[in-house]
């Protein structure tokens, strides 16, 4: 009895101390030699491995900073200004210092806004309804409503909002990253400049059909007519093919464009409530105090 | 002898409820519609102008390269406007809008029914006859015809197919041109033979229409170099390279064109409009579409000008009934589901097909309880669940090794699933995204 | 007209084919087989397939309502066949507490812990049966005698007979003897589990899933074609060590588990080609065990073992793609 333990005893052994220098061995024979940097950077990214800053991964954004040895086409959206701070030190380099950005849709046609003209019976994604056909509605621009974008979200910034039948953005967990802006078939997102207390002005349409087609198909499209492009007085705002642009480096949030939208398809978010005018005070609407209709 | 391809296939109900119709003319609508995109390839460009005065036949979008092809009046009129209208893709395409007054022709069509059998014309002079005419492909797939008819060089065409097979189920128009204009078909197929320079044709017909393969055979009991092939019905067997399969054995290889193994397919719609072009001078403006539906009072199959409203056939069959749910342009198994009733009939337009609100719905998915009956009935071989798995995950280069493009969306898979899963949308998802991928890939290089 | 027109990606049509309709014709497939069992071993059949019929049923309701928080599908079918299946497994005096313990590994452990309905690598109701016959060896090999045996065979199964008759050193012709008839094998007049001894019932089933088109002919003649092959080269290499190979295509659960088992759609191949692997697989570790191994039976064991190969065998067995360029 005492000789059969003794033999695994001993057997055991003898297999552990081979293994271990076999290990050893080929672990100095074939040890690669990394830059240690890659490791510091990995661990001062946020390590969501979203993608967002066009490499596959933390890890392989991370040896492209190594690499590249400067950083000017470097960015990880995730971790922002703070984030490229740190790999800048790493590597004693000058981070280059960007705006921080937010997602937004660039569609505003809710279930109220824009009439259902068929509906849809097909798989539940928006990429496979796109290339079958235009959508339930008689916008060829607008969102399908099936929630491509909020699928990708890694970081559960988008909620379909059962109510609209359009996603929603969640400012505080949005993180730049930019899937779904690859994801949505439509392409209706948009990084924009994140501005004091979140506020955002942008046209909320993509419909570039003519004023009339597109205003028929959703109340709250935008109709190409160039009133806002005339207001601005910071040169913000482009026309293309029937359609308002509001550049984010350029906008001052003045909100004048928004006056001046007839369809409202300029959304103005975070804003204190406008002042009412004086005029509209003096005269007492029978609807009371609640009903401040403007423009 | 009945043959069939081997692989795969299935066997919807065929519910041919307009096959005893004989073939109507529909009276001409107030207004039509004619898209400029109506063939695979380049959009046609438009060569009239609002207030123009057009007849019957009237060149009014003109070819815009080799892949494309004319588009035609297809009444006389005035074109009130150039408009994007909703065709049956499902997306808005330029077109030609005419409001019709009389019904003019161009000079030089025979609008008469005689049958003319011979010509002096030579195969270029014959071509160049179809690509005028504005002829594509009539089964649906729409690829201009001219282009069939020229081979790449180096490649050579042994035998013409005429595709009489018609499995989709519903449809009837190919059934009834058979029997009624089977001496024309005969004429054009000789035609394309000459064009093509091949002294074999075989007329591929599904068994389900006896009518059909007698009228036919009797047609070419004087013609050695044309025979009728009776095949056992099988869906897809109206698929280029299971037809192929179907009559000669030979498998198109992957990837490759029917020409690669010397066959040319071409619908007996598209026969027949290639003797019109030729012996009658006659563009391609109207097309045969049945009307069908099991709610439908009169299944009919219409001769209809192109770029007419679907909702004009649809009076013609009896109007709309109650309880439609859903409306295809084309038939159940690869037709498109339009958005409304007024898109215009175009030269794919093979049928329109009013399915009944309990059938409009699909029924509810249910998991994939992995019994394999979509890998049997690929008449391509593929494995269906696969690329559909793959295609939610986004794996679209292990899609593009399983060969996703391969597909020939017959949609064999989604019909047999007894878990009722969107296998074909998202395998065609997969297709058109690594399609996209490999363009991309190819530019790049 | 206000009514939507409904758009969806072709094809319009759907074939009539179904979950339920698959599951439900199992059920009816194995009605035969059920009604030769309540003939030979009386209503306690009847009893003990309710149980476990309730007992899957139950569990799965459960799990998926309260665990999983689905929307629960037990009337899908799937938890019924794999009830069903369960008590054709089992002695038909097995106490009611270990059916609904097997019911419950059958379902919680070998079908909703994988995810559910088409997840399972395993046959569900296999995994519930090995792991009773596992656990519970005596209680699971303690046959009730059958009813209508006139000459007074003892409870034990034909195998169980032939493996004892070979462990005492009996010869073939001696152990012979002892065994029921090859007529009352087919008809099913021996004991052994609730479902499994009638081979005409199960031949009956099997025939009607075929024309039914629930199953394919290559899973079950793979299956008995390889145990009839290969226990003939045995039998005639020796037939005073081995029996003959009809006797090994109607003892055991060789019938229910090639028609009933081995063609679970979910834990076997998907292509024609790969379900004949299977079945040929299955065939040759049953062979062995019956033959070589420590239990009389081993058809449970060799299906098992081929689930764990099936998603092997369904990654490099492909379906012969059309025009495919060598």
């Amino acid at each position: 009895m005492s000789i059969t333990l003794i033999y695994t005893v001993v057997v055991l052994s003898a297999i552990g101390i081979i293994a271990a220098i076999i290990l050893y061995y080929v672990s100095q024979k074939f040890m690669v030699h990394e830059d240690p940097r890659i490791d510091q950077i990995e661990e001062a990214l946020p390590s969501a491995n979203c993608g967002g800053c066009g490499y596959a991964g933390c890890r392989a954004f991370a040896e492209a900073c190594v690499e590249e040895n400067e950083l000017s086409s470097l960015f990880c959206p995730v971790g922002g200004n703070e984030c490229m701070n740190e790999v800048a030190n790493i590597l004693g380099l000058e981070a280059v210092q960007k705006a921080p950005k937010v997602a937004v849709l660039r569609c505003n046609g809710t279930c109220d806004h824009r009439p259902k003209t068929n509906q849809f019976d097909g798989a539940k994604s928006c990429s496979a309804a796109s290339s079958l056909y235009s959508g339930e509605t008689a916008c060829a621009f607008g969102c399908l409503g099936y929630g491509d974008c909020v699928d990708v979200c890694d970081f559960d910034a988008l909620h379909m909002n059962p109510e609209t039948g359009l996603p929603e953005v969640d400012d505080e967990k949005c993180t730049a990253c930019g899937a779904c802006v690859d994801a949505c078939p439509k392409d209706l997102f948009e990084l924009r400049k994140k501005m004091p207390k979140d506020r955002k002005i942008y046209v909320a349409c993509r419909n570039e059909d003519k004023g009339a087609a597109a205003k028929k198909a959703c109340d709250v499209a935008c109709i190409g007519c160039s009133k806002c492009f005339k207001e601005c007085p910071f040169d913000a705002i482009t026309m293309e093919n029937n359609l308002a642009f509001i550049d984010s480096d350029k906008c001052k949030l003045c909100r004048k464009c928004v006056t001046v939208c007839p369809t409202n398809s300029i959304i103005e978010v975070n804003f204190p409530p406008r002042k009412i005018k004086p005029e509209q005070v003096a005269e007492p609407t029978s609807a009371g105090p609640d009903s401040t209709d403007k423009a | 002898m009945l043959k069939t391809f081997k692989m795969g296939g299935v066997h919807p109900a065929e519910n041919k409820l307009s096959a005893g119709k004989a073939i109507e003319k529909l009276p001409l609508p107030k207004t039509v519609s004619i898209p400029v995109a109506q063939h695979i390839g380049a959009p046609a460009t438009v060569v009239v102008k609002r207030g123009d005065e057009v007849k019957v036949g009237t060149v009014i979008a003109q070819s815009s390269g080799f892949v494309s092809t004319n588009i035609h009046s297809s009444v006389s009129g005035k074109v009130k406007k150039i408009d994007d209208v909703m065709d049956s893709s499902g997306y808005k395409k330029k077109a030609v809008i005419i409001e019709v007054e009389g019904d003019e022709w161009e000079q030089g069509i025979d609008t008469s029914d005689n049958l003319i059998k011979e010509t002096h014309l030579d195969a270029k002079e014959i071509n160049a006859k179809v690509l005028a005419a504005g002829i594509v492909g009539l089964g649906g797939a729409t690829f201009p015809t001219h282009v069939k008819l020229s081979p790449p060089p180096g490649m050579t065409a042994e035998v013409l197919l005429i595709n009489g097979v018609e499995c989709e189920p519903y449809l009837t128009s190919d059934h009834r041109l058979m029997l009624e204009k089977g001496a024309e078909i005969i004429v054009g197929t000789k035609l394309l033979m000459k064009t093509l320079g091949v002294n074999k044709a075989v007329i591929g017909i599904e068994n389900n229409k006896p009518d059909a393969i007698t009228r036919m055979q009797e047609f070419t009991a004087n013609e050695p170099e044309i025979s009728v092939q009776p095949l056992k019905v099988k869906y897809p067997q109206g698929g280029e390279k299971q037809l192929i399969k179907a009559v000669t054995g030979k498998e198109v290889p992957s990837g490759a064109l029917p020409i690669a193994v010397g066959a040319v397919v071409n619908n007996v719609g598209t026969a027949f409009a290639v003797y019109e072009a030729v012996m009658k001078n006659k563009p391609l403006v109207e097309r045969v579409v049945t009307v069908t539906g099991k709610s439908v009072k009169e299944p009919s199959n219409l001769m209809v000008r192109i770029g007419t409203p679907v909702t004009d056939l649809v009076e013609a069959a009896g109007g709309m009934p109650e309880d439609t749910g859903k409306v295809i342009s084309g038939g159940p198994m690869m037709g498109r589901a339009v958005t409304t009733l007024e898109v215009p009939v175009t030269k794919g337009t093979s049928g329109i097909l009013l399915i009944r609100d309990d059938e409009a719905k699909r029924n509810e998915v249910e998991p994939c309880i992995r019994c394999g009956k979509c890998v049997n009935v690929c008449p391509m071989g593929l494995e269906p669940y696969l690329l559909m798995t793959m295609s939610e995950k986004k794996l679209w280069e292990r899609s593009e090794d399983r060969h996703v493009m391969d597909c020939i969306e017959c949609g064999s898979c989604s019909f047999t699933c007894p878990s009722n899963r969107p296998l074909l949308d998202y395998i065609r998802l997969g297709k058109g995204t690594v399609g996209k991928l490999i363009r991309a890939r190819k530019s790049q290089n | 007209m206000n009514k939507l027109l409904t758009v969806s990606p072709s094809p319009h049509v759907q074939g009539d084919e179904s979950i339920r309709k698959i599951m439900y014709g199992v059920v009816l497939a194995m009605l035969p087989a059920f009604a030769m069992s309540v003939m030979f071993f009386g209503w306690n059949s009847v009893k003990v397939t309710l149980i476990a019929i309730a007992a899957s049923v139950f569990f799965e309701y459960v799990i998926q309502k309260y665990i999983m928080k689905v929307k629960p599908t037990v009337d899908d079918g799937s938890a019924i066949v794999t009830g069903i299946l369960l008590a054709f497994n089992v002695p038909v005096g097995l106490p009611v507490w270990l059916i609904v313990l097997g019911a419950l590994v059958a379902i919680g452990v070998g079908k909703m812990s994988f995810g559910g309905l088409g997840q399972n690598p395993f046959n569900p109701a296999l995994v519930g049966r090995v792991f009773l016959l596992i656990s519970f060896p005596v209680q699971m090999t303690t046959w009730t005698a059958n009813k209508v045996v006139a000459d007074g065979f003892s409870g034990a199964t034909p195998l169980g007979l032939l493996k004892e008759g070979l462990k005492n050193g009996e010869t073939i012709p001696q152990i012979t003897s002892q065994l029921p008839s090859h007529f009352d094998l087919f008809w099913g007049n021996m004991s052994g589990s609730l479902g499994e001894i009638s081979a005409v019932a199960l031949l009956l089933g099997g025939v009607y899933m075929l024309w039914k088109k629930i199953i394919s002919w290559h899973t079950p003649v793979a299956v008995l074609g390889t145990i009839f092959i290969f226990e003939g080269i045995l039998w005639l290499a020796n037939p005073d060590r081995f029996m003959d190979p009809m006797f090994h295509l109607f003892t055991g659960g060789a019938m229910l588990g090639a028609i009933f088992m081995a063609t679970d759609m979910v834990s076997s191949p998907m292509t024609h080609v790969g379900q004949l692997i299977f079945g040929v697989g299955i065939g040759i570790i049953t062979v062995l065990i019956r033959n070589f191994g420590a239990y009389p039976e081993g058809i449970s064991f060799a299906i098992l073992i081929m689930n764990a190969f099936t998603p092997l065998i369904n990654a490099y067995v492909k379906p012969t793609r059309f025009g495919r360029v060598a």
